[in-house]
């Protein structure tokens, strides 16, 4: 059950649309298979793709005999670093510039060098994908193959720090005296965590269809953001972006690992310039663990000290990392911690360990999801060493402004959401001594964790028009990655003309829409909505003005009176208008108008404020007291996130986040082979991802609030917030059934089992 | 996945003589296995020859008091025919606890039976592998082994069979009927259909090529309740770390007889004979359960990564004889 109470500030809300849990305006066409995803594009003389990868994981291509593969039936192209179309350079491993890591040339089949297991060594294209894939298998590769590096843990000493973390983060934070606060302390916890390798797996997978006309190139593909792509593809070419076209309107999930182009796009686009035909490839499952991106495994050592009253004194968080030798990812593992409690002496830092691996990936909720699984089980620890409530702890530290930034928060409502949970959840039956309830040979536990999550808002502009019918068309580059950005983007642009949702019309997912900052970061919300909101001002601006004015107007001559737009009219002071009915009269051709919005980074209020999400998440689980098998009974999150734009598709964004958080605590690891460098359990058969028995009984609370700080509408990011702690929660249930503390995640029975008693039967 | 050619056989004794007539020619039932096994180019037949539509399909009493379940009989079906859900109850379960509805609305009981091991190493054609290409080592000896088996392995190959299904069977005494070429048949008790892997893990059956399998046939229900229990990695769609199925008989407090196999720890479902020696004639109680499970994992080896299958193996084994004794 979900309770959703939104504020109805009028000023915003003119005709309520806004805040209504509006079915998702798409459902009906992807239920009906009626959305186009970018395999299932097909365009006259389509030739098929099919990557080879490469067998080992370090080295060079010392011979390939494509002789039998091209003789193969059907097969019309096998290329290889012999004869694919130039490319530039891979470049340094670190990009100058932190947007540039977007739009950087991203080479394929441009080198005898293997960087990574299943790196691509040869395309195959031929008339049928089955003839494709046939004809891959009758390649003959020899490599000379160089010892790689593939163990985090062997070569921590090794560990550098990088410029920068992802989104541009400092790599190390320092307040005060940590070591001597820590050294002083009464209290305190030194826990070192394990976080393994992760897998993005979005159920569509990454697939691209490419035409060429003349020099224009065309790109169907599944993309999070045109933008990167296009720029992407055009330096890998090294042809003016604008001749780059990109569509992407439906895309079967993505999680970051669609924020750049990969393989499938680089390569379908050279092999249709090669061919002068349109070419399709898809990446098989098992070629997405190596080739889309994944979440890199890590170390985490967290130490917090307390005086005696639960105050923390000292909070450190360090966080080693895996990343690849050619291109650096610093997760910003600890950034989070630099906002979250309060404490006079801190240090945050992130080190990195360069393996012969492909290099990670932005994965949902980067930074939080891994951070927030150590840190949070870290503050459950502290409690229990303290004798305190692990609720109660949190609230002695909860800080007046940014602990590290010293600027005031927006909005926090952190112990609200803590307080509320513990009410509904019923925290006060949680026994405090762990491995005490047992219901039969079930030892059950109660479990919370705190979330935290940053909001980003993304440059993004948008185009809205209303014809003679009184038909809105809004225009903008965004994706709608499952997350009902369609649905809200329609609700904003209806609230702000004062249309119902069914006049409007929201088109995505064309790069010849204006430019937006697509989905990722849970900003795409806020940063579209909020260009649309821009927008929509603008073409009321627009029809006013032209009301006042024109000839034709029933309105003309209204004055500078207040001027409202709502069910379908537009108020002039006392008089009003049917809206179509005026368009018709004084701009039979219609009414067209921009709107933007500038990066959050860049404006004064971010850096006024310290700008997050919170919340609070509650976990029951229940462990088999024979064997160890841990399973969910219910979750509860109370969110505090700003205004809710749609509680509907809101909800479906904190369920689907805390189900990530159930399989980073209970299943998702990807095993890199130490020898021989490949993710061993590379399809969905071996990497465990929750499936509907995982998931139990979920409530997702939001409240009320409305950060006036964010943006116009006073929403916050939600897409990643669910994820954000959620695991913890998991985990510190476990501990509370248990009395055993796991802290190399995912916690699977193996782990648990050597510790948990025999109980008679 | 390479070109092939396929036939839809016509009858059983055809189509044992289609595949017996070509080396490289293979029988396909649900496909739910053999697909994903030829995408990779880890099968490799050039002649497939579809069995999936012979009139196999039937559960049939038998004179013995028993049940014939046809080889085609899918397994969705025969977790829910009405009998076997009364008398057998146990292969109703482990049949419900395998893999997913849809994928066992296609599997076949002669499929379930010979599926292969879900070894990674083994389904990644760049890994060294006994099992997928003779002499070549074996990857997961040293490697990620938390799946493999702690029983009956070989330096050569430490793979599990996957099947819950056979599992039960095991359990069961189930007889496995077979037709070969030329129309001759045999019958091979369950514990022989499978073999360890020794020096030959890519020998896994003691069928012949173009040896058909027609049917299984379920002894009378032995005295007794029956249960199943799959330990898993998640609440469903997964293999098992480790299974047991059980039947205790009891008179009065003593147990009279017992039949325990055991899944996930061997190359073949696992009769566990010594246990079963134990429990005979012993007092129901946690010592008699957990003296069982000792003896059934006495010899159990482990190889870093599976070393707690034999832990946990007894646990399972121990609660689940005590669930069976219950109410027995
Ligand atoms: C994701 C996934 C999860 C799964 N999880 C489980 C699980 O938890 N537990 C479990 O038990 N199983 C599980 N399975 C396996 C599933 O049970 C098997 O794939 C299925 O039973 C195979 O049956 P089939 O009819 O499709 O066999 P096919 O794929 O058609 O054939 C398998 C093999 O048997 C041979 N064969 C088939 N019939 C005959 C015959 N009559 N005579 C001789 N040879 C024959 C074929 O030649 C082939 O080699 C899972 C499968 C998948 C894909
Ligand atoms: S355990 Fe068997 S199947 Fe797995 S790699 Fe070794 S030989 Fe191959």
């Amino acid at each position: 059950m979900t309770e959703t109470k939104t504020s109805n500030r009028p000023r915003e809300t003119r005709s309520g649309i806004i805040g209504r849990p509006f079915d998702r305006i798409d459902g009906p066409l992807k239920v009906r298979g009626d959305a186009t995803y970018a395999y299932e594009n097909t365009l006259e003389g389509t030739a098929f793709g099919y990557i080879l990868g490469a067998a080992v994981a370090k080295g060079r291509i010392a011979e390939i005999d494509t002789a039998e593969a091209e003789r193969a039936p059907a097969v019309l192209l096998v290329m290889t670093h012999r004869n694919a179309p130039a490319q530039p350079d891979f470049g340094p491993a670190v990009t100058p510039t932190v947007p540039e890591v977007f739009t950087r040339a991203r080479p394929a089949l441009n080198s005898e060098r293997v960087r990574y297991y299943d790196e691509p060594v040869a395309l195959i294209v031929a008339e049928t994908f089955e003839a494709a894939r046939a004809a891959a298998g009758l390649i003959k590769v020899r490599y000379d193959e160089e010892p790689g590096l593939y163990d985090l843990s062997g070569h921590v000493a090794d560990a550098y720090a990088p410029k920068r973390t992802n989104a541009g983060f400092e790599t190390d934070s320092v307040i005060g005296d940590f070591e001597s606060a820590f050294a002083a302390a009464p209290v305190k916890v030194d826990a070192t965590y394990r976080t393994p390798f992760e897998h993005h797996n979005p159920m569509e997978p990454h697939a691209t269809l490419a035409a060429w006309s003349g020099n224009e190139l065309t790109i169907h593909t599944s993309a999070q953001t045109l933008a990167n792509f296009r720029a992407g593809v055009a330096s890998t070419l090294r042809i003016p972006p604008e001749r780059v076209r990109i569509i992407s309107p439906f895309i079967g999930g993505g999680f970051g690992s669609k924020l750049i182009a990969h393989a499938d796009t680089i390569l379908a686009a050279l092999a249709a310039k090669v061919l002068q035909r349109p070419v399709k490839i898809a990446l098989t499952r098992q070629q997405m663990f190596a080739n889309a991106g994944h979440r890199a495994e890590m170390i985490q050592q967290v130490r917090l000290s307390t005086g005696t009253d639960g105050r923390l004194t000292g909070i450190a968080h360090d966080v080693w990392s895996a990343t690849s030798s050619f291109e650096e990812y610093c997760e910003q593992t600890a950034v989070f911690a630099r906002s979250l409690y309060a404490a006079p002496n801190r240090v945050t830092r992130h080190r990195l360990v360069p393996l012969d691996i492909n290099r990670g990936e932005w994965m949902r909720s980067p930074g939080e999801a891994p951070g927030m699984l150590a840190f949070e089980c870290a503050m459950d620890e502290l409690a229990e060493r303290l004798g305190l409530d692990p609720i109660e702890l949190r609230i002695r530290n909860e800080p007046a402004q940014d602990p590290e930034r010293g600027v005031p928060f927006s909005t926090r409502n952190l112990v609200a959401c803590m307080e509320e949970g513990a009410r509904r959840f019923g925290w006060q039956r949680r026994n405090p001594t762990p491995g005490r309830a047992r219901e039969g040979r079930k030892l059950i536990g109660y479990g919370m964790a705190a979330a935290i999550r940053p909001n980003y808002i993304g440059a993004a502009t948008a185009r809205v028009a209303i014809d003679r019918d009184g038909r809105v068309t809004a225009r903008l580059d965004m994706t709608d990655i499952g997350t009902g950005t369609y649905t809200i983007l329609t609700q904003i642009a209806a609230d702000s003309l004062g249309v119902p949702i069914s006049s409007v019309k929201v088109e995505l997912g064309d790069s010849r829409f204006p430019r937006t900052a697509g989905s990722g970061g849970s900003w795409g919300a806020a940063s579209a909505g909020s260009a649309l909101h821009n927008a929509c001002n603008a073409l009321r601006e627009r029809i006013l003005q032209a009301a006042r004015s024109s000839e034709a107007s029933p309105l003309r001559g209204a004055g500078a009176t207040e001027a409202s737009f709502a069910d379908g009219e537009v108020r002039l002071g006392q008089r009003s208008a049917s809206l179509t009915d005026l368009v018709r009269r004084i701009a039979p051709d219609g009414f067209e108008a921009e709107g933007s919005v500038a990066a959050g980074a860049a404006t004064p209020s971010y850096k006024a404020y310290s700008q997050h999400s919170y919340g609070a998440h509650f976990a029951e689980v229940a462990v088999d007291c024979d064997t160890g098998e841990i399973r969910m009974r219910r979750m509860l999150a109370v969110m505090g996130a700003g205004r809710i734009l749609n509680p509907k598709t809101a909800r479906s964004q904190i369920i689907g986040g805390m189900t990530w958080g159930i399989g980073a605590a209970l299943m998702e690891q990807t095993v890199l082979d130490r020898r021989y460098g490949h993710f061993v359990n590379h399809d969905l058969a071996e990497y465990h991802v929750p499936i509907n028995g995982d998931v139990p009984e979920m409530e997702v609370v939001f409240l009320e609030e409305h950060d006036d700080k964010a943006n116009p509408f006073g929403a916050k990011g939600i897409g990643e917030l669910g994820v954000c702690g959620a695991g913890a929660a998991v985990a510190n249930a476990i501990y509370n059934a248990t009395g055993v503390r796991v802290r190399d995640f995912p916690i699977t029975l193996d782990k648990l089992l050597p510790a948990l008693p025999v109980i008679a039967i | 996945m390479q070109s092939f050619t396929y036939e839809r056989a016509a009858s059983a004794e055809q189509a044992a003589a289609a595949v017996a007539e070509r080396p490289d020619a293979k029988f396909i039932s649900g496909g739910t296995n053999l697909l994903d096994l030829m995408k990779l180019e880890i099968e490799r037949p050039a002649h497939l020859v579809d069995i999936s539509r012979l009139p196999l399909d039937r559960i049939e009493e038998t004179a013995a008091g028993g049940l014939r379940v046809g080889a085609q009989v899918r397994n969705s079906d025969l977790a829910a025919d009405p009998r076997v859900r009364s008398r057998y109850p146990m292969l109703t379960q482990a049949l419900l606890a395998g893999a997913s509805g849809q994928i066992r609305n296609k599997a076949s009981t002669s499929g379930n039976l010979l599926q292969r091991t879900r070894c990674p190493y083994f389904y990644d054609r760049n890994m060294p592998c006994n099992k997928r290409e003779q002499g070549s080592g074996c990857a997961a000896l040293q490697g990620f082994n938390r799946m493999h088996a702690v029983l009956g392995a070989s330096q050569a190959c430490i793979a599990v069979h996957p099947s819950d299904m056979a599992v039960a069977m095991a359990g069961l005494d189930a007889r496995i009927e077979t037709i070969s070429p030329g129309g001759g048949t045999r019958t091979i008790p369950i514990g022989d259909l499978h073999r360890l892997p020794e020096a030959t893990p890519h020998v896994e059956t003691v069928l012949d090529h173009g040896e058909m399998i027609a049917a299984v046939t379920l002894p009378p229900p032995p005295p007794g309740r029956q249960v199943y229990r799959k330990v898993r990695d998640r609440a469903s769609y997964a293999f098992a770390l480790v299974s047991v199925a059980a039947v205790v008989e009891k008179s009065g407090d003593r147990i009279q007889s017992a039949r325990i196999a055991m899944g996930g720890v061997a190359a073949k479902p696992w009769r566990a004979t010594e246990a079963e020696r134990t429990l005979a004639g012993a007092a129901a109680s946690d010592g008699a359960f957990t003296d069982a499970a000792e003896a059934a994992l006495a010899e159990a080896v482990g190889y870093g990564g599976n070393d707690f299958k034999i832990p946990l193996a007894k646990r399972t084994m121990r609660h689940t004889l005590a669930a069976a004794a219950e109410s027995a």
